[in-house]
């Protein structure tokens, strides 16, 4: 009954929002045109379906690739930085200074360099969702006990022993937790170039959307969007428990 | 002959900016036979366990000399095992595999260690069954208590038969029960292999029940005091007079190596 109750949460939370929604809309008379009533949103996605979906997957190819770029170049970066402390001092600010930068301020230099379209939001999916791969696997790495690393040094461990017997297992929740947070980011990167410089995509249509004063249909893009986020994250928790269930133990068998 | 063992007359400085800077060691100097059973104790921070990194080459000395087995140590020399009192077992590896890591590590074992994996797993099964551990090797150590794990690590610590075994205050995390029973579990595993063992304790009740030798160590920067022989026969029993009056006079010179 519980584990009933707690696998329907979600739905009922959703459900119950919904609802609130379209009783205030309608019980406060507000106009469709600045905040539409779900259902006038659901009939706006079925109408428009062929469109969204188009639009959507071309969104979702651009972010799972920005993404997969974040994935491998934010790993090996994060490896870099927690392996060396050279570069983790010569490299460290910098990269808080390039993070802290708006990625909507960088997608014009883009557009100079690549055009409109899908490059620009791969890249801004990409820079919005390395860093925070960068930073957790860096401190996994330095989460190593040192107790341990006198163990392998005093044997005679290399460096790239120590890396791959302990530090990247060592930081493989991290890194997966990471995951998570990126993928959601490299939609928000997506969006915001697509809104800014592009002729598809979801970010495009809103776009477009809300220059006709369609708000319904702005509202059935933010839905998709939130759907795919979701998804998403649901792919990588499942990942992630998968991977490192050591690493998410509740308490052991045989405590005290 | 030399001493397996031979640290002379060695100080170790840790570096810092000017008063940052931490003398550990002064002019200690101590040595140590094949096969010897020593316990090191002395007031907290006093180098002991700066004594052990000299030793097995994690540190250099500022000044002074570390041989082992004939040999000016001038690089983690891998023929130790160590062990401390935090176990720090790998969550992601079974127990036994846990075991195993060293022999993946050091040669001559890493580079024949697949095609004699067979081997290997059979004598790790022989060491967990030694400490009382026998069919706890599918296990990861999470799923372990700590004097459970604490086990384990002294068999990660002797499964490549390591000439020369150092602790660090392996037990210090133990309750007085499961401590006692180590200790006898350690006993035997020594009478049995004759390494050389170097114990750092602050427990001198341990200390008397397991070394041949006891050197008591001076607070910051410390060196070595005195050093007191335990004469006494295996297994010795702690509340015997002679023990307790010989824990007694190595408790009064700590407490005057404290004021002085």
């Amino acid at each position: 009954m519980n584990e009933k109750l707690e696998s329907a949460m979600p739905w009922l939370f959703v459900a119950g929002l919904l609802l609130v929604w379209q009783l205030a809309c309608v019980g406060f008379g507000i106009p469709n045109f600045i905040l539409p009533r779900p259902s006038v949103v659901a009939q706006a996605f079925v109408t428009q379906f062929s469109a969204i979906m188009e639009n959507s997957w071309d969104t979702l190819v651009r972010t799972v690739t920005g993404f997969v770029l974040a994935v491998v170049l934010g790993a090996l970066l994060g490896i870099a930085i927690g392996s060396s402390r050279l570069i983790y001092r010569g490299l460290y600010p910098v990269l808080i200074g390039f993070n802290s930068v708006p990625k909507v301020a960088v997608v014009p230099v883009f557009v100079i360099w690549f055009g409109t379209g899908t490059v620009p939001a791969i890249l801004t999916a990409f820079l919005v969702s390395f860093f925070p791969i960068a930073v957790n696997v860096a401190t996994g790495l330095a989460t190593v006990e040192p107790e341990l690393l006198d163990v392998l040094r005093s044997l005679g461990a290399r460096k790239r022993q120590i890396l791959i017997k302990v530090g990247l297992p060592r930081s493989l929740p991290y890194f997966f937790a990471s995951l998570k947070i990126a993928i959601t980011l490299a939609f928000v990167g997506t969006i915001i170039s697509e809104t800014v410089a592009s002729s598809s995509g979801i970010g495009y249509l809103m776009m477009a959307a809300t220059a006709n004063f369609d708000t319904p249909l702005v509202f059935a893009g933010l839905f998709v969007i939130a759907a795919l986020g979701i998804i998403m994250y649901a792919i990588f928790a499942v990942v992630e428990q998968r991977m490192t269930f050591w690493a998410k133990r509740g308490d052991g068998l045989m405590t005290g | 002959m030399r001493p397996f063992v031979e640290i002379s007359d060695v100080s170790l400085t840790y570096p810092g900016a000017g008063a940052n800077a931490t003398l550990a060691l002064e002019h200690a100097t101590l040595s140590i036979e094949k096969g010897e059973f020593v316990a090191v104790v002395g007031p907290s921070g006093c180098g002991k366990s700066t004594l052990l990194k000299l030793v097995s080459g994690l540190h250099l000395p500022t000044r002074g000399g570390v041989i082992v087995a004939n040999r000016e140590v001038a690089a983690p020399i891998s023929i130790v095992g160590m062990a401390f009192q935090n176990p720090v077992m790998l969550p992601w590896r079974t127990t036994l595999d846990n075991i195993l890591l060293p022999l993946e590590i050091v040669e001559p074992h890493a580079g024949r260690f697949r095609a004699n994996r067979k081997s290997y797993v059979e004598k790790a099964l022989a060491l967990l069954k030694a400490v009382g551990l026998e069919g706890f090797g599918d296990r990861y150590p999470w799923q372990l208590s700590g004097g459970m794990q604490q086990r384990a690590s002294l068999c990660r610590a002797l499964i490549h038969e390591p000439a020369l075994l150092l602790l660090d205050e392996p037990f210090g995390a133990l309750d007085a029960f499961t401590r006692e029973e180590l200790w006898a579990v350690l006993r035997d595993l020594w009478a049995a292999q004759r390494f050389t063992v170097i114990l750092v304790t602050h427990d001198l009740t341990e200390a008397v029940y397991l070394a041949d030798k006891v050197h008591v160590c001076s607070k910051r920067p410390g060196r070595i005091v005195t050093t007191r022989n335990v004469d006494l026969p295996h297994p010795r029993d702690k509340y015997a007079p002679e023990f307790v009056a010989l824990v007694r006079e190595l408790h009064d010179g700590i407490a005057e190596v404290r004021a002085s």
